[in-house]
């Protein structure tokens, strides 16, 4: 790993056409969660011309459904779920403004397209490294969808959460990249 | 005949919901570090650092290892010389497993109907596998199923012609197909024979070995670690961002089969392979 950038929510273009698959970013200030449900509420919202629950322009959202808090935390340990099942969602999410995900797994070639042509960027962190990443957690309230349980959209205040970027806005992924790089054959 | 009270059952089952996600084995553990000797590539490097220092945490905070607790997955060898005090057996099972993501904060990831999706509050069903076996005593085996990895996860009926080569064949694509998704380095449990749905339930069943055991069989033992080598060679690593580490181990439970199949099912676990086991 090289040197670590840092980058603060909400992302400008500017900071996007910075980033390159491969990457190690810290993200500081202010992600959503959201998981299946919550993005089928959302883009049903946005088909609907509905205002968002959070402002979307520059945002980032995270893949997550993360365990209860204990009392006196924040929140429960909380790791990336798989992002292909929000593919269907992300590219309309991306049209109405939104700029980065956080999530693990490879992304559709329509959502890598949306990367390119909306400039955003897909990081992925560690799955299953919930216990760590609930640590660069500070704050997190439930914004909208408090039905949903695990699922619902939060808030969260994150300081140097650790990412690799995986898609940049030039079409790179590293997922493809990186197993290539490593692959034997016979 | 011995007796066992219904409490004990169920506050057995409490806690091993909670240690199981929240301490990760020995095994497991040391498997990670050898995977660091291991890898080349510098990311999975940190990747592994970074699973490392995770189970510390959740060791330390009691903080589940992953926020993916899972579907409790309870196996149980019941003495035909026991009966429970009290209640029924599965009914402690299923109030243990409540009690443990209740009161041990665990995230409720189970939906009471697969298409109208409305979470159960608590976690249950579990589902439970009892073998009837002779003695006087109670084993519980408590296993935490993750999503990610199950979703990648595959029965096929092969035909009897396809022998060995068509069994590693399949394990190894259903692998490479699986890619970043089932968070690797992965555990991959195979299923050989028995019925369509017999093998699925042994592929889960090799979940439960040791990291680091041999097959008592030699041949399987040789399919086994030829498995695992031809899944490292695959490039994916840890968390599929590439690299040397693909896959810890591969275990492989076989059963007697009909002249007509060859069942084989792959069960993916992703790197917390989780459970604890108590007797009673």
């Amino acid at each position: 790993m090289g040197e670590i950038k840092s980058v603060r929510t909400p992302l400008t273009d500017e900071v996007v056409k910075s980033l390159r698959a491969g990457d190690a970013v810290e993200i500081t200030g202010l992600i959503y969660t959201a998981r299946d449900l919550a993005h089928k509420r959302l883009t049903e919202s946005l088909q609907k011309g509905e205002n968002l629950p959070f402002n979307i322009m520059g945002a980032v959202i995270y893949y997550v459904g993360p365990s209860p808090a204990k009392p006196g935390r924040v929140i429960g340990s909380c790791g990336p779920t798989t992002s292909y099942r929000m593919d269907v969602y992300t590219p309309s999410l991306l049209a109405a403004g939104l700029k980065g995900m956080i999530g693990k797994g490879n992304r559709s070639p329509e959502v890598i397209e949306a990367l390119k042509r909306y400039c955003g960027v897909y990081f992925a962190a560690v799955g299953g490294a919930a216990a760590l990443l609930a640590q660069r957690v500070r704050a997190a309230r439930v914004v909208a969808y408090d039905d949903l349980g695990p699922e619902a959209l939060q808030e969260l205040e994150v300081e140097n959460f650790p990412v690799i970027v995986v898609n940049d806005c030039y079409g790179a992924d590293l997922y493809k990249e990186g197993v290539r790089r490593y692959k034997r054959e016979g | 005949m011995r007796t066992i009270p219904f409490e004990k059952i169920r506050d057995t089952v409490a806690r091993l919901c909670v240690e199981a996600n929240c301490i990760l084995g020995d095994d497991v553990i040391s498997a990670f570090k050898k995977g660091l000797e291991m890898e080349e590539s510098p990311t999975g490097k940190e990747i592994l650092r970074q699973l490392l220092e995770n189970q510390e945490i959740a060791r330390k905070e009691m903080m589940p290892i992953c926020q993916d607790t899972g579907w409790a997955v309870v196996w149980v060898e019941i003495g035909s010389g026991v009966r429970v005090e009290g209640g029924e057996l599965y009914d402690a099972i299923q109030e243990g497993v409540a009690k443990g993501y209740t009161e041990g904060y665990l995230r409720k990831s189970i939906v009471s109907d697969p298409l109208r999706r409305k979470n159960t509050g608590n976690n249950t069903p579990a589902i439970i596998y009892t073998d009837i076996v002779p003695g006087d005593k109670l084993k519980i085996v408590v296993q935490p199923k993750g999503g990610g990895s199950e979703n990648m996860s595959e029965v096929r009926m092969l035909s009897a012609a396809d022998g060995a080569f068509g069994i590693k064949r399949f394990v190894i694509d259903r692998v490479e197909r699986s890619q970043a998704n089932p968070c690797p380095p992965v555990i991959v449990g195979v299923g050989i024979g028995g019925t369509f749905e017999k093998c699925a339930m042994l592929a889960k069943k090799a979940l439960l070995r040791e990291i680091g055991s041999t097959h008592p069989d030699p041949f399987y033992a040789e399919m086994e670690k030829e498995l695992l080598d031809e899944i490292n060679k695959l490039g994916i690593g840890p968390q599929g961002l590439g690299g040397r580490v693909t896959a810890l181990a591969v275990f492989i439970e076989a059963f007697p089969c009909h002249i007509a199949t060859m069942p084989c099912a792959v069960n993916i676990n992703c790197h917390a392979q989780r459970h604890k086991t108590a007797i009673l």
